[in-house]
């Protein structure tokens, strides 16, 4: 299958048929040759044809058709057939060479690969009728399609191509391919297939035109590409040429024609990256799968062969006419729910998330009680009331469980025996949950201050004025204390309580600070998720949902987790903000995502926890529970623990 | 009235809500902090920069472009040391190339100071009212090609720029000039060159070796001037004790191997004898393009 050199023929180049470049597409095309801005002027053909000129005494130019940079097209009419009008291409290209031994070499490659083309015949390929030259100027006279190049109508289309309709060119571009790859006693590789060199003519066949023979021409000059950005398969680049070269570039034009991305305004080899039920979600399954493995960066990867890809082409249910199957796999994944490993029922909602600690499980309920629970079995160890509910979600540390109470008090619990060891005031609920760090306790309360308790006596230590009930839970890092308020201010106060900066939202902020890399990042109720510097509070980058965000970020590596009111939970660029992808669910998502191994975990207003691949957002499983699931999951030893308003608590196999 | 309002505001708070720490722990933590107090600023609280740019020993014109602009200042938490660094190396012919560069460099730093840096020095907070960081790169990059596609037909260029805020930096960045942080461990490439070569290297298709002296190797698929909306790489990196930040065109990252960069960097007596010594690292090696550096060192104990 080794292709020679003589074989190559293509050409970056404007076909016959196709229209002049508006300025618009000049523009456009000129993003690709920024670096080689001299490399389309040099070949220039000078002097255009006069119309009525008459070449060879036959063919009589009657207008310019389009020009490249390569080479001039004309539209002309053969006199040799002088009772019809019969019309033609005239493709002139210049020989520029001027050492005589290298202009010679360039006619005899020209007239070699003219004499190839002239021997084609396929109702798939425009027709070489003729070729010669006059002086330094070559000529080619070409098949006339009346019709329009697949670019031309993929600008005119309003919406999207309908997928039966591109399949159908594609597999009659497949038996063209097949043609010529089966040429003796070489393959011929056309190595330039894209939407503007396939016309459809007024009969909607399609015919491969701009066999680049004015490549020749170009020869040696620097920068010049090979094939055509966008389109050009990899291995092109290193001078491979080869068939399946053309079923990339097949798989690139169809890519282009179903997404509407045009591959040459992306970067180089990203359709991986930009898959086509992105933009275009009516696309089959089946024949995305199709065009992907014709896109495969690895050749040997690829189809084996042009009629290969058509005989799967051939088997698209559209294509036979059945209806399209739209259902995605997903539905699959529905059916396989988990069971739990056990489940506890508390006397009401539980929309506290779960601390563990030597095998044991404490989680607060709105039933006014602290639960201490072993983590193996879900058996009750034994339980703390207070005086209200308890949203709150414990911490343990040093063999005490921290949490807050409706009741207004912070609890300082002996972890094992769940006994009292003191309690701290404040004037407001204590929705925050608390963190501990420098043997201090440090929490939020409705009564709008930050608290700094002594661990072991539940003094406080000082407390700070937030603009705003804090609900929010501190983060800590370094010598900094970060906390929102329902004021709408982060602040960031540093460990003697006083205010280093401040950040203000447009709503309230009750989603707790999770910290990255040098970034402290937060939901608002203004709907946006945020991302501060931590030295300063200058916002880094922020990002747009769709409803109020109270979910708190969990963060791995370069990605931030979160949920908004929207429904979706986000995985946003921890650098930029941009959504790597997102996550529908029935209801709000409330519940703050847990991250676990290549796992994230959280809840939704719709009953369901889900489990989801952290790099992808394809659903693991999900588990349905009979209430909204506002509590937030925790992870431990491969278990998922995770509240609902159903008033149980569950266990769930990670 | 604003400004004055904002820092009547935050001066009242601060003072009169917080009760002060009574433990004993309280001291030891405060001993531990290395956070200077105002009036007795550290060792070094300035952003320390050296930069150079040399037409190299082939070329007749310096079609590259440096800009550095440092705003030290030591008050409150809210304004840390700030630095703006760009760098833009333009092509085509007939000083196109110049003014392009020189062009795309200057509207950059116009929309960064006027919609990042000025802003923020007339608040004494951050809100959500204000640009952010990344947004206003990619404006200010934006609006850099906007510019550039406008009035230098033929011309484009690249654009690398850095905001540094203490000891991060706000990267944005088109086209093939590079930005690493330098640290003891070497050097880190932060951006990424939108060229063809290294796209296929990042796929596997071609070696760095091979990418060297690949004919298309100076194909950008992106660069400012192209016109339309385009796509800009953003990148935030915290630069570590010791470590510094070098923005540098192709004439250098062609010319000097990795290594070769990070040892001047490293054993350089100050940030700019860096950047002399690896201009004329460059123009050792041929010098066969134009060679521009800029080698920003955060301040000492700058924090997070």
């Amino acid at each position: 299958m080794k292709s020679l050199e003589t074989y190559r023929i293509r050409m970056p180049d404007l076909s016959p048929g196709e229209p002049p470049p508006s300025a618009v597409e000049e523009d456009r095309l000129k993003t690709h040759h920024v670096a080689t801005p001299a490399a389309g002027q040099s070949g220039g053909v000078e002097g255009r044809l006069p119309d009525g000129y008459v070449l060879q005494d036959r063919y009589r130019i009657i207008n310019l058709h389009a020009v490249g940079g390569m080479s001039t097209v004309y539209k002309a009419q053969d006199m040799r057939f002088a009772r019809v009008v019969r019309l033609c291409i005239v493709k002139e290209m210049l020989n520029v060479a001027t050492d005589p031994q290298v202009q010679a070499m360039i006619r005899s490659n020209f007239e070699r690969e003219a004499n190839i083309l002239a021997t084609l015949s396929h109702p798939g390929i425009v027709q070489v009728y003729d070729f010669f030259s006059e002086g330094p100027r070559c000529y080619l006279v070409l098949e006339y399609v009346d019709g329009k190049d697949l670019e031309t109508i993929l600008a005119e289309t309003e919406g999207f191509l309908p997928e039966p309709q591109v399949v159908h060119w594609a597999i009659q571009v497949c038996d063209v391919l097949s043609y010529l790859h089966s040429h003796e006693p070489h393959p011929i590789v056309f190595r330039d297939i894209k939407p503007s060199n396939i016309m459809l003519d007024k009969q909607g066949r399609i015919k491969l035109v701009d066999f680049g023979i004015a490549r020749i021409f170009q020869s040696g000059q620097r920068g010049t590409m090979i094939g055509t950005e966008g389109y050009t398969p990899p291995e092109q680049y290193r001078g491979v040429a080869e068939p399946r070269v053309d079923i990339y570039a097949l798989g690139a034009t169809m890519h282009h024609l179903l997404s509407k991305q045009d591959p040459r305004l992306e970067a180089p080899f990203s359709f991986h990256d930009r898959p086509i039920h992105k933009t275009n979600p009516t696309v089959s399954h089946e024949l995305a799968e199709i065009i992907n493995r014709a896109l495969e960066y690895d050749i040997e990867k690829r189809f084996g062969s042009a009629e290969e890809m058509k005989r799967a082409l051939m088997s698209l249910s559209s294509v036979r006419g059945l209806v399209g199957t739209a259902a995605l796999g997903t539905a699959a994944f529905f059916s396989s729910d988990i069971r739990p490993l056990w489940r506890f029922r508390c006397e009401d909602e539980v929309r506290s998330s779960a601390a563990f600690h030597n095998g044991v499980v404490y989680i607060g309920s709105y039933d006014h009680n602290l639960y201490a629970l072993d983590a193996g079995s879900g058996k009750f160890l034994w339980k703390y009331p207070t005086e209200g509910g308890v949203a709150s979600s414990p911490c343990v540390h040093e063999e005490q469980v921290f949490f807050g109470s409706a009741d207004r008090l912070l609890y300082a619990l002996n972890a094992e025996t769940g006994r009292l060891v003191w309690t701290c005031p404040t004037q407001g609920s204590v929705w925050s949950s608390p963190r501990v760090e420098f043997d201090h306790v440090f929490f939020g309360s409705d009564d709008q201050h930050l608290y700094a308790a002594n661990i072991y006596s539940g003094r406080v230590a000082w407390k700070f004025a937030a603009e705003g009930k804090v609900r929010s839970s501190p983060a800590i890092s370094g010598d900094t204390i970060y906390v929102g308020c329902e004021g709408g201010t982060l602040h960031a106060v540093d460990i003697s309580g006083q205010l280093k900066w401040r950040f203000r939202a447009r709503r309230g902020i009750t989603s707790s600070p999770a910290l990255g890399k040098g970034l402290v990042y937060v939901g608002s109720q203004d709907g946006y998720v945020y991302a501060l510097d931590m030295r300063s509070g200058w916002v880094a980058w922020r990002y747009r949902t769709g409803g109020p965000v109270v979910s708190s970020p969990a963060v791995r590596e370069d990605l931030v987790f979160i949920g908004s009111a929207d429904g979706d939970l986000y995985a946003l660029d921890a650098e930029s903000g941009r959504v790597v992808w997102r996550f529908t669910t029935e209801g709000q998502v409330s519940s703050s995502p847990a991250v676990a191994g290549d796992v994230v975990y959280f809840g939704s207003v719709d009953g369901m926890v889900y489990s989801l691949d952290v790099r992808t957002g394809m659903l693991r499983w999900r588990f349905r529970t009979d209430g909204p699931v506002l509590s937030s999951p925790r992870v431990f030893n491969d278990v998922v623990y995770i509240g609902s308003d159903d008033r149980y608590v569950y266990a769930l196999p990670a | 009235m604003r400004f004055l309002h904002r820092l009547f505001k935050r001066g009242r708070e601060t003072v009169a809500v917080t009760v002060p720490l009574e433990m004993p722990e309280r001291q030891q933590l405060v001993e531990q902090e290395s956070a200077p107090p105002v009036s007795a600023p550290p060792a070094r609280s300035r952003l320390n920069v050296g930069w150079s740019s040399d037409v190299g020993g082939v070329r007749r014109h310096n079609e590259d472009t440096a800009l550095v602009i440092v705003a030290d200042y030591a008050g409150d938490d809210a304004l840390p040391p700030f630095g703006l660094f760009i760098l833009a190396d333009g092509m085509g012919g007939h000083q196109a190339g110049e003014v392009a560069s020189s062009l795309a460099v200057r509207t950059m730093a116009y929309h960064i100071m006027r919609y990042l840096y000025l802003p923020a020095l007339a608040s004494y907070e951050h809100d959500a009212g204000q640009l952010a960081l990344n947004e206003a790169l990619v404006e200010a990059t934006r609006a850099a090609n906007v510019a550039v596609s406008c009035h230098v037909p033929g011309g484009g260029t690249t654009l690398t720029g850095a905001v540094v805020l203490g000891s991060r930096a706000y990267v944005a960045h088109v086209g093939d000039s590079r930005a690493y942080l330098v640290t003891e461990e070497g050097l880190e490439q932060i951006t990424h060159d939108h060229s063809l070569v290294d796209r296929m290297v990042e796929m596997g298709q071609l070696t760095r070796d091979e990418a060297a002296v690949h004919p298309q190797k100076n194909i950008l698929y992106r660069a400012i001037g192209q016109g339309g909306v385009i796509e800009v790489d953003t990148y935030i990196r915290t630069i570590p004790p010791k470590g510094r930040l070098l923005l540098c065109s192709d004439g250098l990252w062609s010319m000097v191997s990795d290594r070769e960069i990070a040892e001047i960097v490293l054993t350089a007596s100050s940030p700019q004898a860096a950047c002399d010594s690896l201009v004329a690292a460059a123009n050792q090696a041929g010098g066969l393009d134009n060679i521009t550096v800029i080698l920003v060192e955060p301040p000492y104990g700058s924090g997070v």
